[in-house]
């Protein structure tokens, strides 16, 4: 109860900082390349939502949150699907969740940010830095951008598959946000 | 052609191609019926990706060798009845025609598993089917068959081989014998 009070509270609070937009999902992805043994094997995750409250006249003032199901977690094929969801990797029925939580965006020039968060996966956090690419339109926009994850970071891959030759440490995070109700100058 | 009596031997390529290929492809073969229903772990993520290069290998041997056996006379048959002479000039086609459909079946399969083709690792190759379960069933059932259809010849290949060796001792075997000049 607490929890969400406090949480309805850092909204109301965050809503008086920067106006929140409404995310588009069908326009949107969450995609992840693996590379085992030198191949890039493509994944994502189906379900997520994010709580985007950008304006790019007042960066700093913004704040994302992006809530991942992690048993969404999605391959095209079947049995690395549900490899992925076993303990040794997502472990999606002890975590169902992974968060990232901004905790500051700076302007880095025509359209780009950089956005410092805390990622919480398989129950590890680490601090981070997203840059993130803003193309406006109107009040509609994308925000998109590519990072690093390092899977050894959140013990994804244990016991065997700790080894870096078989599948890389490095795990490359592509995004796409479609947003509506972005402030208009 | 060319008037010089002919070799009653393969050249020492064709003979070099020819034992290479076997070798890699009754490796392959082999490796592939052992591990294709091991479930998920290290030893089959190595061995599907040793299995991936090595017939991307075979393909790629077999395209010069074909192009040397279609720019090199082979030596004349042996006295054989006309039928026994037809069945093998047709298996050895047909297995030419499967050192190229069973890797090119197997490449698509993975492609349209979401698993790109990296040649040892290192050297990525394209994909020519699309990410698609549908074409991953139908490219693996391709696949699988004309493997097995390989397999099935090659025992016939070696079958007919031996017969002639050692039924009708008609010295069929030196024509392909390696290391003798």
């Amino acid at each position: 109860m607490i929890k969400i009070l406090l949480s309805l509270l850092a909204t109301l609070a965050l809503g008086a900082a920067a106006r929140a937009q409404t995310v588009d999902p069908a326009a949107s992805e969450l995609v992840f390349v693996t590379r085992q043994m030198g191949v890039p094997v493509e994944g994502r995750f189906k379900y997520w939502s994010a709580q985007v409250a950008l304006d790019p006249r007042k960066p700093e003032a913004g704040s994302v949150v992006l809530r991942i199901q992690t048993d969404s977690v999605d391959f095209a094929a079947p049995e690395v699907t549900a490899e992925a969801q076993r303990a040794v990797w997502l472990d999606t029925s002890k975590f169902p969740q992974a968060v990232f939580q901004s905790s500051g965006i700076k302007a880095a020039g025509s359209g780009r940010y950089e956005m410092r968060g805390k990622l919480t996966l398989k129950g590890e956090s680490h601090d981070m830095v997203v840059p993130v690419t803003l193309t406006q339109n109107g009040s509609r926009g994308t925000a998109s951008g590519s990072f690093v994850v390092k899977r050894n970071d959140y013990r994804i891959g244990e016991g065997e598959w700790t080894d870096a030759s078989l599948v890389a440490f490095e795990v490359q995070v592509r995004f796409r946000i479609a947003l509506s109700g972005l402030p208009t100058s | 052609m060319n008037a010089a009596p002919q070799s009653p031997r393969y050249d020492a390529t064709a003979i070099a191609a020819h034992w290479l290929l076997a070798a890699l492809i009754a490796l392959n073969l082999a490796l592939g019926l052992y591990m294709h229903d091991l479930p998920l772990s290290p030893l089959r993520l190595r061995l599907f990706n040793w299995h991936k290069w090595a017939g991307i290998t075979i393909l790629a041997l077999s395209a010069l060798r074909l192009l040397w056996r279609l720019t090199h006379r082979p030596p004349p048959d042996l006295p054989m009845p006309a039928w026994q002479r037809a069945a093998a000039h047709s298996v050895h086609w047909a297995m030419y025609a499967l050192f190229f459909a069973v890797p090119l079946a197997g490449w698509g399969y993975s492609s349209a598993a979401g698993f790109p083709v990296v040649w040892f690792g290192v050297l990525p190759l394209p994909d020519w089917v699309p990410v698609d379960s549908a074409w991953a069933d139908a490219l693996k059932a391709l696949h699988k068959v004309a493997a097995l259809t390989l397999a099935v010849l090659v025992l016939l290949h070696v079958v007919a081989a031996l017969k002639h060796h050692v039924v009708d001792r008609d010295g069929l075997l030196q024509r392909m014998r390696p290391f003798q000049s």
